[in-house]
């Protein structure tokens, strides 16, 4: 892609200076929702009671209180000059071994400052919901504890200042992740959701932790600040080592292909756990490693360029999924997951994409959380039914979950002047601008989202009301619309962030300054045609779907492509046959060579060793004269092995 | 002939041998003079006190240690060079008197046995007659014990500091006298406990018989009884080698003989299994101790410059001694001669670490030495096997103690902490991490790799994991097997036994979790001085 000499000049190294004034309270951040959930999962053995019936506004003040302390750093931090915006915080040393030791050290700069909000922002809005929608649930004390412990591991992930600290907090979001997707473990699919989720992302978890391994050996450390400084010392196999390891890992996390199977049926989890930690945040984290790891990327063109690929695959991979799920929380899950694919593709195309990743990885967050939080209100009125062939016309029952919700849409499918609309635009230009074959499937995805994502408005709130008998739909309280309507507003106007460059320039301290490449086409021009795609498959869908009569159940007389589309294309079938058939097969065959072999071996052994004792036993005959005897003979041995070894 | 010199005499660093041998000699004034009534709590609070001092003593006298070349040594030599109080005997002296106050402790324990001792009324009383029956009815007790456990604690003391070797003889037969009798003691089994005094004290006399005679011939060779003389003598290769050979190799037997080595072991599972508990637990923990650092500084002081030609040898006791201590211990069914053929297996690992001598400049800054780890592992051993015995003295029954394998059986569902307890005193002799026996296993396989003894080494982890297969089997039979209808209960102590169980699971314990304090002290205690 990009010859690395030019780039590795670009990419700023890490060098934090201390904490000091607001900053010297970076910790409360994390603390904040940490001892919120100790308060409330440790606690809750103690006074359950009280816990029970506060623990929810317990949760929810930790989570805003974290947001208030992030608002303020925030605003400390555009005070400061540019070359100021590192900071760094030393709380422990967390473990010395030998050579290796690590602290417990935190970053704060531009990309965790804009992380630490949207993470606390979003999640204070999420929780808010919350108390609204897990208000009959038994165990909302647990709920909310776990989220906490979700959100305080987020937070660690994306404040540690070395990859180890980045690691705890990574293992962190994915215990919280399969708690809260088993949470209602009662049902099966859920529990079997939770497992498949945590297995899954345990094999992106060996890349990170290969990864790291690797650079201690490298650079006999894992801070930010000496590997981005010594990094272009290592070898060029070395470094792609890395980016390879690294994409792994983020790939388990950010569901992206081939570790993407567990994404879809992670939303048997509570639907603001699917806003919060599958669509906002979490899935979020493999981007944010990428991006923060720029200073391994910009040095390895092959990793970068496997980035790409998988990016490009995945977005067009989630695209289509989205378009055949009738299940409405289903087909936002396959929509996320494409949107992420944009991010990864912005990642992988280097400095000039960073910073559109987290832009569109901010935007994305307002504009998913809100819709899925909104679907969670339609179901709320739905009577938890997912189906959306059972919906319809629900616009006039649930007008403010409506509305917020047509703003998400119009957010996503990136109508201009929305905020979806710029990011995206920003990444397909710059793809564009890259390599063109990337740059047009880029476009075509834009296309796809606009079909699913019109299908999912239409079936959802307009047409016939196709709603099972006893179902009443109506609109939500204000507790979880109040949550809408803000991120509704924020899905609108988050477009203002690319106001004179100003998340271009914010990043530039991290992602480095791209030089200027010219698009092969004038800007207004590729915008122009982003659109026309657009709209070309909401039209489409208007035609195959608007027009149509749907029916209660989902037609069976369908093309292979749909077939295939509902079928995850297939996802599950090709792990199955290429990893779980084949481990199945090795765990029986080890089970029967630990059966037959290592037993026998064991057995046989224990038993000759058996036998052995039972012969030497009969010396020990208790005769005194025996005994004598065997003494004598032992100093027979004794002389003659010295004399033997001395003499011979 | 040399003129006869006026040795000096450091009372204060003999201090410790003196004061244990005067209240030997005073327990038999009170013996002889003491109302029959009184002398039980006079002897033990005598021996108590006297083992107390005495360990204070010993570490004012740690204290004040003269120090040699930077710590490499510490300590005198005394008596005209005949007792070397030195780091290691400290040490050695420290753990056994430890040990010792643990002894006392179980030998002063009558709640188990209903108000009575687990010692013999009347010893002179044929078992099964009207005579024993009656010193048993009317309470009689032999408090002559303690005297006599003085006695053997002072041969122990001696034993390890003898730098000599005739001092070293002396020492093996004080502390080997006393403990003959004491085995033939027991209360109930007599004739079991008589069998098994008689042949102790039959084939100890036949070994110091071997160790006299290779006394007679390294004086032969050396022309001196001194360990730094021969160390001369063997250093500038004068003599006759085969008489320095022969004489390494009798001496061996002896003491390989007390440390219970393979073939010498013979004696160990019917002495342990005869002697009274009390008796086997101070015995099987402190002889060790003693016998082993007389063992270290035997072969590291007067025949160190020469040990290419004894470690060979050792390799082979040692690997010998793992194995059969090991392999025949699968195959018993009492609980005290399993213990004993797992000493005699720890014998083994523990020549292990002796082998394991390099010359000082071999060393890296740092590393634990051979005699560190030896020991270390001493103390690890002593505390565990101590504390063992003592939880076996609580299973009973109407007929005194039970220590058949198999009606132990169920014993965790009746009793979970004596089994919790017992299981965790096997695991540390199993060597399971965070148990002292780990650590201890850890340093003398490590020290014996260092030195290039890598085949007794691998033979160590087999008969490891042979041993950790039937001290397991015992937890099994505690914890998974059905009870037995008529098993035996477990009487609840007094505090004197609880004090012994509660000390050696403690250290044991803590020397598995935080090893390094013991380590560094035993490290502090330095190189013997020559």
């Amino acid at each position: 892609m990009r010859a690395s000499a030019e780039g590795a000049g670009r990419v700023p190294v890490v060098h934090p200076i201390g904490a000091e004034g607001a900053f010297s309270w970076l910790w409360l951040i994390i603390a904040l929702p940490l001892a919120g959930a100790v308060v409330l999962l440790v606690g809750g053995a103690l006074a359950r009671g009280a816990l029970d019936r506060v623990g929810h506004w317990i949760g929810t003040g930790t989570v805003v209180g974290s947001f208030l302390v992030s608002l303020w750093l925030f605003i400390s931090l555009l005070g400061r000059g540019e070359d100021e915006r590192q900071i760094g915080q030393h709380l422990f040393t967390w473990f010395e071994v030998g050579e290796l030791n690590v602290g417990m050290d935190l970053l704060y700069d531009p990309l965790s400052a804009l992380f630490l909000l949207l993470i606390t922002g979003v999640g204070s809005l999420i929780h808010v919901y919350s108390i609204g929608y897990m208000e009959h649930d038994v165990r909302r004390r647990r709920f909310f504890g776990y989220l906490n412990l979700f959100i305080a591991a987020m937070l660690v992930l994306v404040l540690g200042a070395n990859y180890l600290v980045v690691f705890l907090g990574w293992e962190g979001v994915g215990l919280a992740s399969y708690l809260l997707i088993g949470f209602w473990q009662h049902k099966h699919s859920a529990a079997a959701a939770a497992k498949k989720a945590f297995v899954i992302n345990r094999v992106g978890d060996i890349g990170l932790s290969l990864a790291i391994a690797l650079m201690f050996t490298t650079f006999g450390t894992t801070d930010f600040a000496t590997i981005s400084e010594q990094a272009s010392g290592a070898s060029q196999t070395t470094l792609n080592a890395l980016g390879l390891l690294l994409l792994l890992g983020a790939c388990g996390k950010s569901a992206q292909v081939p570790l993407q199977a567990w994404l879809l049926d992670a939303m048997e989890g509570p639907t603001p756990v699917s806003a919060l930690i599958h669509a906002a945040t979490m899935v979020t984290a493999g981007v944010y490693l990428v991006v923060r790891s720029n200073f391994i990327y910009e040095l390895t063109p092959v990793a970068q360029t496997v980035v790409v690929i998988v990016a490009t695959v995945t977005l067009l991979w989630g695209a289509i999924l989205g378009c055949a799920k009738d299940d409405i929380k289903k087909a936002l899950a396959g929509s996320t997951m494409s949107q992420i694919g944009y991010m990864m593709l912005a990642a992988g195309l280097g400095v000039a994409g960073y910073p559109f990743a987290i832009f569109h990885l901010l935007t994305h967050g307002f504009f998913k959380a809100n819709m899925f939080l909104g679907a969670g209100s339609v179901m709320h009125g739905m009577n938890d039914d997912v189906d959306m062939r059972h919906y319809g016309g629900l616009r006039s029952f649930m007008p403010i979950t409506f509305l917020t919700f047509a703003m998400g849409y119009l957010a996503i499918i990136g109508f201009p002047g929305f905020s979806g609309f710029f990011s995206k635009d920003k990444i397909i230009e710059t793809a564009l601008a890259d390599n063109l074959v990337v740059g047009l499937c880029a476009l075509l995805g834009a296309g796809i989202t606009g079909f699913y994502m019109t299908r999912l408005m239409l079936m959802t709130f307009f047409g016939e009301k196709r709603w099972a008998k006893d179902v009443h739909p109506h609109e939500s309280p204000s507790v979880m619309t109040v949550p809408l309507i803000v991120l509704a507003a924020l899905s609108v106007l988050g477009g203002i962030m690319l106001l004179n460059d100003f998340i271009v320039d914010f990043l530039s301290p991290v992602t480095g300054v791209a030089e200027h490449h010219e698009p092969p086409l004038p800007a207004i021009v590729i915008t122009m045609i982003v659109v026309g795609v657009v709209a070309l498959g909401v039209a489409a869908a208007w035609f195959l779907v608007g027009r149509k009569e749907i029916a209660r159940d989902a037609p069976q007389d369908v093309s292979f492509a749909t077939r295939a589309a509902r079928a995850d294309l297939y996802g599950d079938a090709i792990n199955d046959s290429l990893v779980v058939g084949p481990g199945r097969s090795m765990t029986t065959g080890l089970a029967s060579f630990d059966r037959r072999g290592v037993d026998g071996v064991v057995e046989g052994g224990s038993a000759g060793v058996g036998a052995m004792s039972g012969v030497l036993r009969r010396v020990q005959n208790g005769f005194v004269r025996s005994y004598a005897l065997s003494l004598l003979g032992g100093a027979l041995l004794v002389v003659l092995a010295l004399l033997a070894v001395n003499l011979a | 002939m040399n003129e006869f010199v006026k040795p000096v005499v450091d009372y204060f660093e003999l201090l410790p041998l003196l004061i244990v041998s005067g209240v030997a000699c005073l327990g038999v004034v009170i013996e002889a003079f003491a109302p029959r009534r009184m002398r039980y709590l006079a002897q033990v609070v005598l021996a108590l006190a006297g083992l107390s001092v005495a360990l204070v003593v010993v570490v004012l006298i740690a204290r004040d240690a003269k120090v040699y070349a930077d710590g490499a040594a510490r300590g005198i030599l005394s008596v005209g060079g005949t007792i070397a109080v030195d780091g290691p005997t400290l040490f050695l002296w420290g753990l056994i008197l430890v040990l010792a106050l643990a002894g006392v402790l179980l030998f002063a324990e009558r709640h188990l046995g209903g108000g009575v001792s687990a010692f013999a009324g009347q010893a002179a009383a044929l078992p099964g007659t009207e005579a024993e029956r009656e010193a048993s009815t009317s309470g009689l007790d032999h408090t002559e014990v303690y005297p006599l456990l003085m006695f053997a604690v002072f041969g122990m003391l001696l034993f390890p500091s003898a730098n000599d070797l005739l001092t070293m003889f002396v020492g093996l037969e004080v502390l080997s006298l006393p403990l003959y009798l004491l085995c033939g003691l027991a209360r109930r089994r007599r004739l079991l406990s008589q069998e098994a005094a008689l042949k102790y004290f039959l084939l100890g006399a036949f070994s110091s018989g071997f160790f006299l005679y290779g006394v007679a011939l390294v004086y032969g060779y050396a022309g001196s009884m001194n360990f730094a003389a021969i160390n001369e003598a063997v250093r500038n290769d004068a003599g006759n080698s085969a008489l320095l050979l022969i004489g390494i190799g009798l001496i061996s037997v002896g003491l390989f003989f007390k440390v219970g080595a393979a073939p010498f072991h013979a004696w160990t599972p019917d002495v342990y299994q005869g002697a009274p508990t009390p008796v086997t637990a101070f015995m099987a923990a402190a002889t060790k101790v003693a016998a082993f650092g007389a063992i270290l500084r035997l072969f590291y002081v007067a025949f160190g410059s020469d040990r290419w030609s004894w470690q060979p040898m050792m390799w082979v006791i040692a690997i010998l001694t793992m194995l059969v201590g090991a392999i025949l211990a699968i195959t018993q069914t009492d609980v005290k001669r399993l213990l004993a053929y797992s000493s005699v297996a720890h014998t083994g690992f523990i020549l292990t670490g002796v082998l394991g001598i390099q010359a000082t400049s071999d060393l890296a800054p740092g590393e634990v030495t051979a005699l560190q780890a030896v020991l270390f592992y001493l103390a690890t051993y002593g505390f565990a096997t101590l504390g063992a015995f003592a939880v076996v003295g609580l299973v009973r029954d109407s007929g005194g103690e039970v220590t058949a394998l198999d009606r132990w059986a169920g014993l965790g569902k009746e009793s979970p902490v004596v089994a919790g307890v017992f299981a965790f005193f096997l695991l540390a002799m199993a060597g399971i991490p965070l148990t002292s026996g780990f650590v201890g296993k850890l340093a003398v396989f490590s020290v014996a790799l260092a030195a290039g003894a890598w085949p007794v080494v691998a033979v160590a982890i087999i008969a490891s994991i042979i041993a950790a297969f039937l001290y397991i089997r015992v937890i099994k039979a505690m914890y998974f097997d059905d009870p037995i209808g008529d098993g035996p209960t477990v009487v609840f102590p007094s505090v004197l036994t609880a004090t012994t169980i509660a000390l050696g699971a403690a250290v044991t314990l803590m020397l598995g979790v935080l090893p390094g304090p013991l380590l560094d002290l035993a490290g502090l205690a330095g190189q013997f001085l020559r």
